[in-house]
């Protein structure tokens, strides 16, 4: 026995073909079916190995592998960890553990040191041999590399005080960071799988729909359907065949979530799919992961053929009679196909367009079979929902919208990153006591919440608890819950061209409304942000933007309106500068602008005179530079370059 | 921009042996042509002929679908490819300013590659990273938090890399 998930001896009978039905549980209390204490205590001791106890003698480094992390640097640390572990003798005793993202990528590459719960931030090769000769051999905590609060400059000695985790409550990305998602030892460590072997072995389908039910799940894809419904619609679909399909899509512009589960967890949605399968019964599973993420479609490769090799997935799973088998489709990269009916038909090689609903996918979805469609973060809440019981989830967020919400926080804030909250939280608290308020003492403006689809918040709405029906009441709406928060120099209307620009160019073009609408909003918004805006542009936009609304066939166009009336409902002066002043309040539309050099500010280092691609800069070293208005092409090089904040938009 | 003889004969045989790795099912037009652009990192329309004889459709399908889908291009890219995040979290921190940097730099527009073949210059839609915006993929590298500056200085040790590695595989011969 090499790993938590193999046979303890040749007693163990286990095998994808000769399964057994306490596979599950018997890794973490077995040996079930014979009574032999060194099998037990070998059980104990992988156990024990992978979860250490405080005050154990062992050490756990947890490295951060994620696409974020990754991308500063954590795959070098790795290596320069393990040689420092051999010179100072800790290799046996100190034990690398690869993780997913903790949604903290902003501070990566995030280093944890278990069972201490010490986090360390921002960590390079160059610290290595000081984590390891201090922390791991003296226990001594590195200081520098602890995380400080912005605000206060306070250390954080564990990562549950570090603000940002600890107002959050941390339910679908409880493994993520925490577990090597590699490892299906982990999983099942962590009560994986559990869920599921009770739907097979306790439950009939029925009544794993009633747990659903019960629990109020509603899908976090954006429209909150109630997933306990749909999984009794499609349950109740005649076929002789029914798919089960995971969007994991993840199209808005600035929402991340899907990506750290698959990357970090994804065995739990493999078990949320596979007990949707057995709910609703259907024996084939489709995961369409969107092509700009390879790393997750990998670790899902890894989880699938893990989970087909232990016999989880297959053929008469755990001798319960249930089959189920899962396919990756790769996207390629058109947001559409995250609308479920585009999706299905992007799975059967087409072009993805919308259908027309009815007929919903629930009774006539893949290859017109009845299809079972939900979100990566949906499936992820199954496993606990069946662990825990409906009821336990069901006493977590607000009436009508329960369990919690996972946010991608980015924009003008202080601590950026994946935001888990329980449903009814007010954004005030997630922008400024997790989010840590916004960077640079800025002034903070508004939130945008579901991107493309969604609308955008002022502060007087901060209050209000977040859910999906109060989002909905103040013309935004929860989408997939990219939270993008702006400042004082975030202009609104450039906001709403941004978006425009992405749902024009996203359009399929099969309905008139989307596909022409969206290009008449775009160029009034275009004329607007370069000036050249008239007053009855503003009317234009409202009535253009109802009539989409209404009439366009897919949730893409029928929601493409919602930045542009919601800008316009909290933001309308803005829209007026720009067409009555010719002046953009926030100093962002380039055509509005000129840019100066202060001369009081300016310490003549040059930087900016190097960085101008046009030559527009001029001025003698150390002392103060002049722009040439006539050259400037507004590009905006010399201003993020400039370390004495000398250069100004006006 | 033409193709040669060679690139096309090139074409021609990949996507023909590309094709015959999965069963000819309308489902796996997607995949194939996905697995074909990873070979040759475009699907010109000889092998969008090909891959459309091999599924039995009309080659006016397969040209619908690869011209519906951002991923696949029709023309060579660079040898590099750059492709800048026009996400939302990258635009409010500036990615149109990073984006004019590679354009300007590399004397190229979004959506073209440069005369030598050495660059290709894209945009995409959030790469999930948008805690470390503005961020630009350099092939497959995510670059976080990206300013001008580094722009330059990103091309400047790319292209000091190649030349070295060019003259030093010419050492060896
Ligand atoms: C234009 C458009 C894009 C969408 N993109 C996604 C997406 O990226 N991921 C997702 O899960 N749902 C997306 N949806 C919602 C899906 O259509 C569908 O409602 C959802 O996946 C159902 O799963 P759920 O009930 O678990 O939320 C999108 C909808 C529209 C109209
Ligand atoms: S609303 Fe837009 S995206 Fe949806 S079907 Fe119509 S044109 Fe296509
Ligand atoms: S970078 Fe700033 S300080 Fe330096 S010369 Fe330019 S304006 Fe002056
Ligand atoms: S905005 Fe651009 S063009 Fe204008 S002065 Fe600054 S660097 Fe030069
Ligand atoms: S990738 Fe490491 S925290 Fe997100
Ligand atoms: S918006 Fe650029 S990475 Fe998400």
């Amino acid at each position: 026995m090499e790993n938590l998930i193999d046979k303890c001896c040749d007693k163990c009978t286990h095998a994808p073909a000769t399964p057994c039905k306490d596979y599950i549980k018997c890794r973490k209390e077995g040996p079930i079916c014979h009574q032999d204490e060194t099998c037990k205590q070998k059980r104990q001791d992988f156990l024990a190995a992978i979860n250490l106890s405080e005050g154990s003698a062992n050490l756990q480094v947890l490295i951060c592998a994620g696409t974020g992390c990754a991308s500063s640097g954590s795959g070098k640390l790795v290596k320069k960890l393990e040689d420092e572990l051999a010179a100072n003798g800790l290799a046996d005793q100190v034990q690398i553990k690869i993780t997913g993202c903790h949604g903290f990528c902003e501070q990566g590459p995030l280093m944890i040191v278990e069972p201490r719960k010490t986090f360390y931030t921002r960590v390079e090769e160059e610290d290595v041999a000081e984590i390891v000769s201090s922390d791991l051999v003296k226990g001594e905590v590195v200081e520098r590399l602890l995380f400080k609060d912005p605000n206060t400059g306070e250390a954080a000695k564990t990562y549950e005080t570090v603000p940002f985790y600890a107002r959050q409550k941390r339910l679908v990305l409880h493994n993520c960071g925490h577990i090597n998602p590699e490892a299906l030892s982990d999983y099942i460590v962590k009560d994986g799988y559990a869920g599921f072997s009770r739907a097979l072995f306790e439950l009939t389908p029925d009544q794993v729909v009633d747990e659903v039910k019960t629990s109020g799940l509603r899908g976090r894809g954006g429209g909150g359907f109630p997933t306990g419904m749909k999984w009794g619609f499609v349950r109740q679909a005649q076929g002789d065949k029914k798919y089960v399909v995971c969007n994991a899509d993840e199209g808005d512009p600035g929402a991340f979530m899907d990506r750290s589960v698959l990357e970090g967890d994804p065995h739990a949605v493999l078990e949320g799919m596979m007990t949707c399968g057995y709910a609703v019964g259907a024996d084939e599973g489709y995961i369409y992961v969107r092509a700009e993420y390879p790393l997750a479609i990998q670790r899902l490769k890894i989880a699938i053929a893990q989970a087909e090799e232990c016999g989880i997935i297959g053929d008469n799973i755990m001798n319960s009679g249930f089959n189920f088998h899962l396919k990756i489709k790769a996207g390629a990269g058109a947001f559409v196909c995250g609308e479920e009916t585009a999706l299905l038909t992007s799975i059967e090689g087409n072009r993805g367009m919308p259908r027309v609903r009815p007929p919903f996918p629930a009774n006539s979805g893949l290859w017109a079979k009845p299809t079972c469609l939900n979100n990566v973060e949906t499936f992820a809440n199954v496993p606990q929902i069946l662990r825990n019981g409906g009821s336990w989830y069901a006493s977590m967020g607000t009436e009508k919208s329960k369990g919690t919400k996972i946010f991608a926080l980015t924009g003008k804030v202080n601590n950026t990153g994946l935001v888990e909250v329980p449903m009814g939280i007010s954004m005030r608290e997630i922008i400024f006591d997790i989010g840590g308020g916004i960077q640079g003492g800025k002034k903070f403006k508004a939130v945008q919440i579901g991107g493309p689809s969604g609308g955008c918040l002022p502060d007087e709405l901060l209050d209000r608890p977040v859910d999906y029906d109060s989002l909905i009441s103040v013309g935004a709406m929860m989408g997939s819950g990219g939270l993008v928060v702006m400042d004082e120099t975030t202009c609104m209307v450039d906001v709403a061209r941004f978006f425009l620009t992405f749902t024009q160019s996203e359009s399929c073009g099969k309905c008139t409304p989307c596909r022409e609408g969206t290009t008449r909003m775009l160029e009034i918004l275009t004329r607007i942000c370069n000036g050249e805006g008239k007053m009855e542009d503003i009317d234009t936009l409202e009535r253009l933007g109802r009539v989409v609304k209404n009439t366009a066939l897919c949730g893409l166009g029928q929601t493409c309106p919602n930045p542009i009336l919601s800008t316009l409902r909290y933001f309308k002066d803005e829209y007026i500068a720009h067409i009555q002043d010719k002046h953009c309040p926030a100093g962002n539309c380039a055509a509005l602008l000129t840019f100066r050099i202060d001369p009081e500010k300016c310490k003549g280092c040059g930087k900016c005179l190097k960085s101008c691609p046009a030559g527009a800069i001029t001025g003698e070293k150390k002392m103060p530079h002049v722009i040439d208005v006539a050259k400037c092409i507004k590009c905006g090089s010399c201003l993020m370059g400039c370390k004495f904040e000398a250069i100004q938009k006006v | 921009m033409k193709l040669t003889e060679e690139e096309k004969q090139i074409a021609v045989e990949t996507s023909r042996k590309v094709s015959e790795l999965f069963d000819p099912g309308k489902g796996n037009l997607i995949p194939i042509l996905q697995r074909v652009q990873g070979e040759l990192g475009y699907v010109p329309p000889e092998a969008m002929e090909v891959v459309a004889g091999y599924l039995d459709l009309p080659p006016v399908e397969v040209y619908g679908v690869v011209t519906f889908y951002n991923q696949f291009r029709t023309t060579p890219p660079g040898k590099h490819q750059v492709k800048v995040c026009m996400g939302t979290a990258c635009h409010v921190k500036g990615g149109h300013i990073i984006l004019d940097s590679w354009e300007r730099r590399l004397g190229i527009k979004v959506g073209e590659t440069t005369e030598d073949r050495e660059y290709s210059l894209e945009r995409v839609a959030c790469v999930g990273c948008c805690t470390l915006a503005p961020v630009t993929l350099y092939d497959e590298e995510v670059i976080p938090k990206i300013t001008p500056t580094k722009v330059d200085g990103l091309l400047f040790s790319h292209q000091l890399a190649d030349k070295q590695q060019k003259e030093g595989n010419a050492g060896e011969k």
